[in-house]
This record gives C-alpha cells, structure tokens and sequence, in this order.
C-alpha cells in the first residue's frame, strides 16, 4: 500500500521528532516510577545514557542482533542501578537528588574519557534499526506493566512508602527491597529508552546523557503531572514538541518555552493531567452543555 | 500465669548522654488490655519505638511469645504479630481508606510478578478477598461506608479509627496503641472505648499508651506507671490509683507545697 505524498513526505521530515516523542514519554514514565516511590531520583538521564552506549557498542563492535541489544540496553543500567542502589537508597530527599545528580556526573565524565565509547566525539555510524513498531511495542509494554504494578499490593507498598516511610514498614512492607525494586526497574526502562534513541540517531555522544537532561527528564514528569501514567507521558509530548512549535519565534524559542514550563508550574501545580481535575472539569461542562440543550 | 506475650526486661535506652529509659522491666500477658502510663515526657513512646524496631535498646532485651526481637528490622517484627498505631495519627493520607486497610494486607496477599502481570485467576481472586477483608475491617470501625473517600478527608477521630483498622489488617497478636484518644472529645471516647472492648474480645490483645487516666483505669486490666525512664508501680488499676509513688508523680509531694 502507498502512503499518500504529504504523509511521506512529513514523515521523512518528522519521523525522528516522533520516535523522538516515544522515547520521551518512556523517560518520563521511568522517573514517574521512583517518584511514585518517593524517590527524588535523578540518575535516569544517566541510565539512559549507559544504555544507549551498551546498545550502540554491541550492534557496532559485535554485531548483536537488535533485541538482544535492546535487552541488554535494559539490563546494563538494571545492574549498575542494583550496584549504587544500595548504599545511594539509603538518603532520601534532596540528598538522594544531590547522590543521584553526583552519579549521573561520574558515569557522563567516565563515558567522556574512555577509548571506546569514542570520548568526546561519541560514537558514529551506528546503524539505524529502530523503527516505529518498536517504540509503540515497548511504550505500550511499558505502560502496561506499570498500570498492572500500580494496581497490585505493590503499587500500594510504592505509594504508601511515598505517603509515611515509618508507617508503611510498620505495615510490614520491607521498604528498603521496595525502594531498590523501584530504582532498578526505572533504570531498565530509562536503558530501554536509550538503547531505542540510539538506534534512530545514528550518533550520540557524552553531552547527551547530563545534568541538563536529568532535569528535563524530572520536568516531562512533573509537568504532565505525576498522578498517573498519562501525565509523564504527556508531559514528555509537550517537552518534545513545544520548542518544534514554537520554531517560528526564532530567538526568542527558548525563552517563550521556559515562560510556558513557569506557567503551567505556578497555575497548575500538580501537572497538567490530573485525573481528580480532569474529571471535575468534565463534569461541569456535560453540564454546562446539558443545560443549553 | 501463662508466659507473657511480651516481655521487657531491664531494658534501658540513652540518646547520648540522656538516659531516657533505665531498666524498665514490665510484661504484658496474653488476652489482655495492658496499660502504661506516666508524666509527659517519661519515655512511653520510646517504648513503643523499641518494641517495634524503629529504636534499639542500650541494654536489656524484649521477647515476644518467648523469642528476642531484638536487632530485627520493623517489618519482620510486624510479621511476627506486633501492630500499632501513632500518637500523631500516620495515615496514608492521598490513598482511600480501602487502599489504606489494604496496605497493612500487604505481607497476606500472596502472588507472583506473573499473576500481577497477566491477571490471572489466583491474583484476582487474593485481591477480591483481600478487599472483603479490608471492608470488613472497617466495618468493625463503622467506616465502610467511606471506603472509597480519601483519608485526609476523615474528622480526627475517624482517622484515629482508620488507624485501628489498618493495624488490624496486619493479623497482629498484638496491637500497640500510642494515646489513642488524644484530642478527642468525651463522646468520641466512650466510643472508642467499646471499640477497644471490642478489638479484645475478638482475641487481640492491646497494649496502650494513654494520658487520659479515667480511659485508662476504666479499659485495663493492669497498668505499669512510668516516671522519668523508670517503672515506679506495676498493677491492677485499683492498686494504682492509691499507690502514693504514683501520686506522687502525677500531683507532686505534699512538702514541696
């Protein structure tokens, strides 16, 4: 079957901007996991980032084939989050922030000094294997499997964590297996997502994997609004296509889209998708519309 | 006398240089309602918070049904049958009170990741009991007719009495109560005195903190007094009440008028 002209032609242009949108929504989705755990973690651009270079060398160096390179793009981070997780989980707050951001420092300046990774050049010419069907598999695999654990006794021990730490182990929840089972499937999903973006990007490099998108990464979360899955990954939409929308304004792109992030912040605190809102606003305007009729 | 279910003994507690407990030692039988009371300050929570594991004592030990837990995590305690509530009511308070009972049914609720993932059988038919026994609970507190608001949005006592019945989820032999009728007023506390009544007969056995000596005397079948870290009287609520250390205590020395 023939794709009409405009629609191929706007998907030669966009397609890396929408797989770009998919990948997002997969970041999002991988804080809103630690968060929901209340955890201020922000280690996932980092995960991301070792992820996408465990992907890329094994496609490059040893010609893996691509899910078991996406596998292991999962696994990697899985591991390393294991390894840290268990001295790093032990602060909370701002100090998990602080531990977190350190971490992401040291695996972006050991990936800036190795021989292998391509130091400061990163890495080129790594073959483009992933294709739309793939994003929506694993997104779609991802959501569901967070919706199912949101719904089960662990979704519970997750939230309840957040709410009272104290109170929740008195409940009998092992919190420290909890919070670790919270980091390292973040870390999986956020590998995932690298090991996916870098097979479109065809380069990546240290600069990719900073401070700077950790807290993008934290931003996509906290503007869709954490109280639900929908709200990550519409935060993580929005991020991606707010600077391609606001291209017009030229020099001015960067401020404008910052006064937008401040605004939806101050106006709505609690992101723009929540389901309580959402639903209020859906009630007065049936009746609202009711009314006329 | 059967073994106790709880035992202290000469346990003692410092935070650095204070020495908040110092070998207190006191044991609460089985099937009972146990009461400790004292001055504000004489370390009662502090006893509460070694029970359960949130502290450690400095020395002596706590057995419960005739085995330490001393150096045992929280939530392995609460596994062995010891539950309590706060006298700062902790709530989950962005979780419905269904959810809330739920989360104390955690350690009861037993599937695999599979289960959970694919939403077999086996997993749905442990979460349609385990939300029956949550509605049951909070029967017993006269709230199921609530289970689907949110916490925060229960009257003080209310949540007093979601507290109770979260800590009951947990299958405890013994619930651990830190003032349970704190800033209530007399008519929330006659009822929750039947409540307590009520939570005993069905075969727990309660040990409490409380302030409020008329609740106490009235509820306990015996009652160890705490004053600046040490037990100074151990009783019926009757030998209590004439014990002049314990007056003492609470009313001060007549010669220091």
């Amino acid at each position: 079957m023939a794709l009409p002209v405009w629609l191929s032609d706007f998907w030669s242009i966009y397609s890396t901007l929408v797989f770009t949108v998919g990948v997002h929504a997969m970041l999002a989705l991988s804080i809103w996991l630690t968060l929901s755990c209340g955890l201020l973690s922000l280690a996932n651009a980092a995960f991301m980032g070792i992820g996408a270079y465990t992907a890329a060398l094994l496609t490059v160096q040893l010609g893996w084939s691509f899910p078991a390179v996406l596998l292991a793009g999962g696994l990697a981070p899985a591991l390393v989050a294991l390894l840290i997780g268990v001295p790093v989980l032990r602060l909370s707050g701002v100090y998990l922030a602080m531990a977190t951001l350190a971490f992401g420092e040291v695996v972006r300046i050991t990936v800036l000094n190795l021989e292998i990774t391509g130091g400061p050049e990163g890495l080129n010419g790594i073959p483009l294997a992933t294709e739309g069907w793939h994003i929506v598999v694993l997104l779609g695999a991802t959501v569901y499997g967070l919706h199912r654990l949101r719904r089960s006794k662990v979704g519970r021990a997750f939230e309840a964590i957040k709410e009272d730490e104290v109170a929740a182990r008195l409940m009998g929840i092992n919190v420290d297996r909890y919070k670790l089972l919270a980091f390292v499937l973040g870390s999986l999903i956020a590998g995932v997502a690298g090991a996916l973006n870098a097979h479109f990007t065809f380069f990546i490099s240290p600069r990719e994997y900073g401070f700077e998108n950790a807290v993008d990464i934290l931003t996509m979360a906290v503007l869709g609004g954490t109280s639900g899955l929908v709200g990550p990954m519409l935060g993580g939409t929005i991020l991606t296509l707010l600077p391609e929308l606001l291209r017009f304004l030229q020099d001015f792109r960067a401020l404008v889209n910052g006064a937008v992030l401040v605004l939806v912040v101050l106006f709505l605190p609690k992101g723009i998708w929540e389901p309580r809102r959402v639903h209020a606003w859906w009630q007065r305007t049936t009746r609202r519309t009711g009314g006329v009729k | 006398m059967s073994a106790p279910l709880l035992s202290i003994r000469n346990v003692s507690k410092n935070f650095g240089g204070l020495q908040v407990l110092q070998d207190v030692n006191f044991d609460v039988p089985a099937g009972s309602i146990y009461g400790l009371i004292g001055p504000n300050g004489a370390g009662k929570t502090t006893v509460f918070n070694l029970v359960t594991g949130l502290l450690q004592p400095t020395g002596g030990g706590i057995d419960f049904q005739g085995e330490s837990l001393l150096g045992l995590p929280s939530h392995r305690i609460t596994h062995r049958g010891i539950a309590r509530t706060f006298q700062n009511i902790r709530i989950f308070k962005e979780m419905d009170l269904l959810e809330n009972v739920m989360v104390g049914l955690h350690d009861h609720l037993e599937y695999g990741t599979f289960g959970m993932l694919f939403n077999t059988a086996g997993y749905r038919r442990a979460e349609k009991k385990a939300r029956e026994r949550a509605l049951e609970l909070l029967s017993w507190v006269g709230l199921d007719a609530r289970a689907d608001q949110l916490a925060h949005n229960l009257s003080y006592g209310d949540q007093r009495k979601l507290e109770f019945a979260r800590a009951l989820a947990t299958e405890p032999k013994l619930l651990l109560l830190d003032e349970p009728v704190a800033g209530m007023n007399p008519s929330e506390k006659t009822v929750l005195m039947a409540e307590i009544r009520n939570i005993r007969d069905r075969g727990y056995s309660v040990f409490m903190i409380e302030h409020d000596m008329r609740f106490v005397m009235g509820l306990c079948e015996r009652i160890a007094v705490l004053n600046f870290g040490r037990i100074i009287a151990e009783g019926t609520p009757d030998a209590i009440r004439s014990n002049p250390q314990v007056i003492e205590a609470y009313l001060g020395r007549e010669d220091d008028q």
